[in-house]
């Protein structure tokens, strides 16, 4: 049974009042938010997990789930990483600094992280799949002796569409991280980096002990089945790849049925599910 | 457990005690051959010759619609005035066995406190029913009760005997513990297993529930599911009507003039088309057969997977309702191999040629 840290226990449903403490465009149509409960106890003690998720609501225009990108290792504060695309995101969008929002979880699963310890970590993302493994990503950096390597590979379709451009390019600078970027197609001529689809970037991973190694991956629909392909060709045993889904969730807490994927919900045994779920599954992705 | 008997021209007398600080609901007449459950205000009202209600009592724990919050920029305030003390009558074995369901999926790793605080007010009083041809409920092995009832009331005739399944139960026959009889004798022993022996053979419908697991799995991608998809008129009753169906959408509903939002819980249904669609307009299961094979998944697989019985309490509701013959009956048949006859075998025939 998954384990639950909710800030409300006698009303799950009941947002927490929260502040937008500082957003800026990551692209033309993501924003980056961070956000900070007003309850400064239960700011401090919003425990999570990285990959889990929160909702977010906005009076006037509802409520949705968003995948948290910040990492527990830097507790206060909660970043999200929101593209534009539907009601409730439009109203975020013209939200202003200090203007208060509703925020209520974590949900989910989460990373495995006590089993990712000691082992290899690659973790692969597309477009805005980097929402939701950054917080795993920065968890790993900022608990850099427990993991072996680190290996980021991030696919973008061009320059202008990378989120969190600056920070990544500032991770090719650590010695303790194989980062390694690529976009489709570059319309800048500026692009130092590879081009061409994320999966180019395999071939520049050296030595993968696959039997230890374990693969996060997230990014557009299209994209998965290429880079499983290349993970099984690495021969990363299936249940160690784990990739969270997207779904359309109403509660957050397994009772509005909108998640549900076969006999699971994406909100109580996802969002984080490996390959084998997958191949169980039939209908994940 | 404490038995005692009812004369039948007790019972208005009882419920008028009983219901003097609760509401009562119980199942009255509708239309030719439809019943609801409703709140009664005249006992005379109550018709207790039915066989099943139009939509199930759900609706009495969790309305169609109602106020979860009523919200402002810095408060959400809970809104609990759906629930009320509450009586309900006339409940029979399969939507008792369908409330057990509810009760173990709503307190399921996070508890609604919107479903348990109005379950916990509501008082059960269930009764006997005797079966038509749509109901499976001895396949699914929910035509009688153990648990999950205050008082179970079977008619024998001109008196009930009445089971008391609880201590709230208990206290009602104490209101007025005259009306009772104490004294079960050997005739009404008699005449109850006669009434039970009579009932089990009176089922006219059988199915096997054991192998659905497995047949759901086995036919995944059987081309049935195509058959149903291209009858299914994606019209949401069979969720409606189903007494474990519970899922739901939530609705921002801005209050006129103030910066203030009613949050409002309606039900929703998997079957419809934008269920599982996302912002951007990624939708999970746009085609019909998709959205079909979850409810199937989850009525005839998921739960026993899940709770060790099916999510089908056999109450026959999808067999009246949906207007295309698609129901746990004919689609527990077809994936069983058997010959249909309904509208959607037909339908595919036609198409074929």
């Amino acid at each position: 049974m998954p384990e639950t840290k909710d800030i409300n226990k006698e009303n799950p449903f009941l947002p927490e009042p929260a502040r937008i403490v500082r957003m800026e465009y990551l692209t033309d149509d993501v924003k980056f938010f961070q956000v900070r409960i007003a309850d400064m106890e239960k700011a401090l003690s919003f425990n999570y997990r990285p990959g889990q998720f929160a909702m977010i609501s906005i009076l006037g225009a509802g409520e949705a789930p968003f995948s948290i990108s910040s990492s527990p290792s830097r507790p206060g504060l909660l970043e999200f990483c929101i593209r534009k695309a539907g009601t409730v995101t439009n109203a975020l969008f013209e939200m202003k600094e200090n203007d208060l929002v509703g925020v209520r979880g974590p949900y989910g699963n989460g990373f495995p992280t006590e089993k990712m310890v000691g082992k290899d970590i690659i973790i692969v993302m597309g477009g805005l799949g980097a929402a939701p493994l950054r917080s795993v990503l920065l968890y790993c950096l900022d608990n850099r002796d427990q993991f072996r390597r680190v290996i980021l590979l991030h696919g973008a379709k061009r320059p202008a569409e990378m989120i969190f451009r600056n920070e990544f390019f500032r991770l090719k600078e650590r010695k303790d991280l194989e980062c390694y970027l690529a976009v489709d197609a570059d319309d800048t001529e500026k692009w130092t980096e590879k081009v061409g689809v994320v999966t180019t970037l395999f071939p520049l991973v050296e030595d993968v002990d696959p039997s230890n190694t374990h693969a996060l991956v997230c990014g557009p629909p299209v994209m998965y089945k290429f880079v499983l392909k290349e993970l099984i060709n690495l021969q990363i045993p299936k249940d160690q790849i784990l990739m969270t889904l997207e779904r359309r969730m109403k509660c957050g807490v397994g009772k509005c049925g909108h998640c549900a994927i076969d006999y699971v919900y994406t909100c109580l045994d996802g969002p984080v599910f490996t390959y084998w779920d997958v191949i169980h599954m039939r209908e994940l992705i | 457990m404490r038995i005692v008997k009812l004369n039948k021209d007790k019972l208005s007398d009882f419920l008028a005690v009983i219901s003097e600080d609760a509401d009562l609901w119980a199942p009255v007449k509708k239309g030719a051959e439809s019943f609801v459950f409703t709140e009664i205000d005249d006992f005379s009202q109550i018709d207790l010759d039915y066989t099943r209600t139009i939509l199930p009592p759900k609706k009495i724990f969790l309305p169609p619609a109602f106020t979860m919050f009523k919200a402002s920029r810095t408060a959400y305030e809970a809104d609990f005035s759906h629930v009320s003390k509450k009586i309900l009558f006339g409940i029979h074995a399969c939507d008792l066995h369908a409330l057990l369901i509810m009760d173990q999926f709503y307190s399921y790793v996070y508890d609604d406190p919107y479903y348990s605080k109005a379950r916990e007010n509501t008082l059960i009083l269930g009764h006997s029913c005797w079966p038509d041809e749509n109901c499976l409920c001895k396949s699914t092995n929910t035509h009688i009760v153990e648990e999950g009832y205050d008082l179970f009331f079977t008619d024998l005739g001109d008196y009930y005997l009445v089971w008391i399944g609880s201590n709230q139960g208990d206290d009602l026959i104490q209101i007025r513990p005259d009306l009772f009889i104490e004294d079960i004798e050997d005739q009404d022993i008699q005449s109850f297993m006669k009434w039970r022996e009579e009932r089990d053979k009176a089922f006219q419908t059988e199915l096997n529930f054991t192998y659905m697991p497995d047949l759901m799995e086995l036919k995944y991608d059987d081309a049935l599911w195509d058959k149903l998809g291209e009858a299914c008129l994606a019209c949401g009753s069979c969720t409606n009507v189903c007494p474990t169906c519970n899922c739901y959408n939530v609705l921002d509903k801005p209050v006129l003039g103030k910066d203030m939002s009613n949050i409002v819980r309606c039900w929703d249904a998997c079957t419809l088309e934008n269920y599982s669609e996302v912002a951007g307009g990624e939708n999970f299961r746009e085609k019909r057969s998709e959205r079909l094979k979850l409810w199937y998944t989850h009525k005839l697989q998921a739960y026993i997977s899940k709770y060790g019985k099916p999510a089908c309490v056999g109450c026959g509701r999808c067999i009246v309702t949906c207007p295309v013959d698609i129901n746990v009956k004919t689609v527990a048949h077809a994936l069983d191999g058997r010959e249909v006859n309904t509208f959607w075998s037909r339908l595919s025939e036609e198409v074929r040629k």
